[in-house]
């Protein structure tokens, strides 16, 4: 029971805001020691946990080509496109991300968004665009609210889209641990087609949400207008 | 075959880059310790490489990973002057390329969709061309290539080290919160292998109560939505959750179908991985990116909807298992 003191550290050191690079590596050498690790059966779980999960920081070979873009004016080109659409509100953009977001993970294209390749370069942008053509420069307290939400429609329609398609690593793991260790054997599709009403619950709850923003913002900006707050744009 | 290994050390190429590049960047007051950083993190992506085919002992690894955290403790990586366009110039290039500029940011999901539908299948002599199970990451990869050669072909900068300024750009935004995302993972490894996902299953086992199917499916979604965001990842939760509560009650005791209970336990858990900062690759990394000032802010957006699709997963488990 006293390895729990290793979330405790973790609890504690996010809640001070230390910095979580540290909080990590201090929570992971109190789980080891507690739980009877050598020292060096520490350091390799470090080696052998970096070397094996570097599939999630491939996204930063997509910063060139983005970086690139931005320096000839995307983000500003993004903008200006949806100044155009008239009827394209900031919450009907991202409802619409979500629903294609959610669409094509469930075909299996989960890299076809991400906040790296598709959120920073256009939708955050388009999306703040939106909101400036109705608003004109937005207070901080608005560009943070509709990052947020921007992040938000991405990570909601990836998670409960991946899981409708059958080769995705959260299925592979139910079917893969459950027939070892209870020796069933499911089918990866019966799995994939239990995803799909839940899939549903989420496209309605988010889009709903994300609809709802644009009042949302109607009102933060009334408010920070009052507040006589410092444009920062 | 095309291996994964390849786009790995891609990786190292462009941070060791990245390293010599900050190492002579004089508007960096940092610049020795943000050097360090990158360079020790591009040798350990191809070092990892070998750790992982296990030809090289991983606790050196392990080391240079507490070295990246200690750095990453001590305020490094720092960021040098951006040396990029100003608003004005963005404004006159927009009006130059006009819709031009978005065609090499649709390279990227194109040529990643080819890869993860078409490409994935593909053999030749029998062998699967992309290595088994990492077509997503090679298609990421080879898109963003191709995308660069679009980008550069279109554009023109004037040299051609521009897209390796502008990409250090956006790295030294993000800063150490890059390899967040890692050091989490190897967390979760380390609290498996030290028995927290065990003690935490015992805790569970005192709070089932007898007889009551619906507390039963809250018991298991709750959990696994709750141990979720402690460990950051539904798939460290899965199994602890499902040997407790999912398997014991509400397969074998309550007679629920195996598929449903399980497809929706997992989902219950991915309602946690919106609440948590231990999911960094998916909730602090996009913060960082965006340069938002709050780096809970998407965690935010997300909590309102988290709840309420929670209580689906209970309804809809208790309604379609059973």
């Amino acid at each position: 029971m006293w390895v729990l003191l290793a979330i405790a550290v973790v609890v504690v050191g996010f809640a001070l805001r230390l910095n979580s690079m540290l909080v990590v590596t201090a929570a992971g050498i109190v789980a080891g020691l507690i739980g009877g690790l050598s020292p060096v059966k520490i350091l390799n779980a470090f080696g052998d946990g970096f070397a094996g999960s570097r599939s999630v920081t491939v996204f930063i070979v997509t910063l060139p080509v983005i970086g690139l873009i931005e320096r000839y004016g995307l983000q500003h080109q993004a903008r200006k496109l949806i100044g155009k659409l008239k009827v394209m509100t900031t919450g009907r953009l991202l409802a619409i991300y979500l629903l294609i977001r959610q669409g094509t993970a469930a075909l299996g294209l989960t890299s076809i968004g991400g906040p790296a390749q598709a959120v920073r370069p256009l939708i955050a942008p388009m999306a703040a665009g939106a909101a400036e053509r109705r608003y004109g420069p937005l207070p901080e307290k608005l560009q943070e609210k509709i990052k947020g939400f921007a992040a938000s429609a991405d990570t909601v329609g990836l998670f409960f889209g991946e899981d409708i398609f059958v080769a995705i690593g959260s299925i592979l793991l139910i079917t893969g641990f459950v027939d070892a260790t209870y020796g069933l054997h499911l089918e990866a599709i019966d799995i994939a087609l239990w995803a799909i009403p839940t899939g549903i619950c989420a496209l309605l709850i988010h889009g709903t949400r994300l609809l709802l923003l644009d009042r949302q913002l109607d009102k933060l900006h009334a408010a920070s207008k009052a507040e006589g707050e410092q444009v920062t744009r | 075959m095309i291996k994964v290994e390849w786009f790995y050390w891609l990786c190292g190429l462009f941070f060791v880059l990245i390293a010599l590049q900050v190492v002579n960047d004089r508007s960096n007051p940092k610049r020795l310790g943000s050097a360090a950083f990158w360079g020790i993190l591009g040798l350990s992506f191809g070092y990892g490489t070998f750790v992982v085919n296990k030809q090289a002992p991983a606790w050196l690894l392990g080391i240079a990973v507490i070295g990246l955290a200690v750095l990453a403790g001590a305020g490094f990586p720092g960021r040098g002057h951006e040396q990029t366009s100003t608003p004005a110039e963005r404004v006159r290039f927009a009006d130059r390329f006009g819709n031009k500029l978005f065609l090499p940011a649709l390279v990227i999901p194109v040529v990643a969709a080819i890869f993860g539908a078409w490409l994935a299948k593909v053999k030749i002599n029998g062998n699967l061309l992309l290595q088994t199970g990492s077509a997503t990451i090679i298609g990421l990869g080879v898109a963003s290539l191709l995308a660069l050669a679009v980008g550069m072909a279109l554009l023109k900068p004037k040299s051609p080290a521009v897209p390796l300024h502008e990409g250090r750009r956006l790295l030294e935004h993000i800063g150490w919160a890059a390899i967040l995302p890692q050091m989490l993972a190897t967390l979760g490894l380390l609290f498996n292998a030290s028995g927290v996902g065990k003690a935490v299953g015992r805790i569970t086992d005192h709070l089932v109560p007898k007889g009551s199917l619906l507390a039963a499916v809250a018991l298991y979604c709750i959990g696994m939505a709750v141990f979720t965001i402690i460990m950051g990842n539904a798939f460290a939760a899965f199994p602890v959750m499902t040997a407790a509560v999912g398997w014991p009650l509400l397969v074998q005791q309550f007679d629920g179908t195996p598929a449903v209970v399980f497809a929706i336990g997992m989902l219950a858990g991915f309602c946690g991985t919106l609440c948590t900062p231990m999911a960094a690759n998916f909730n602090l990394v996009p913060a960082a990116l965006l340069e938002m000032k709050d780096q809970y802010g998407p965690i935010k957006a997300q909590i309102p909807t988290a709840i309420p699709l929670l209580a689906c997963n209970i309804a809809l488990m208790y309604v379609f298992a059973f």
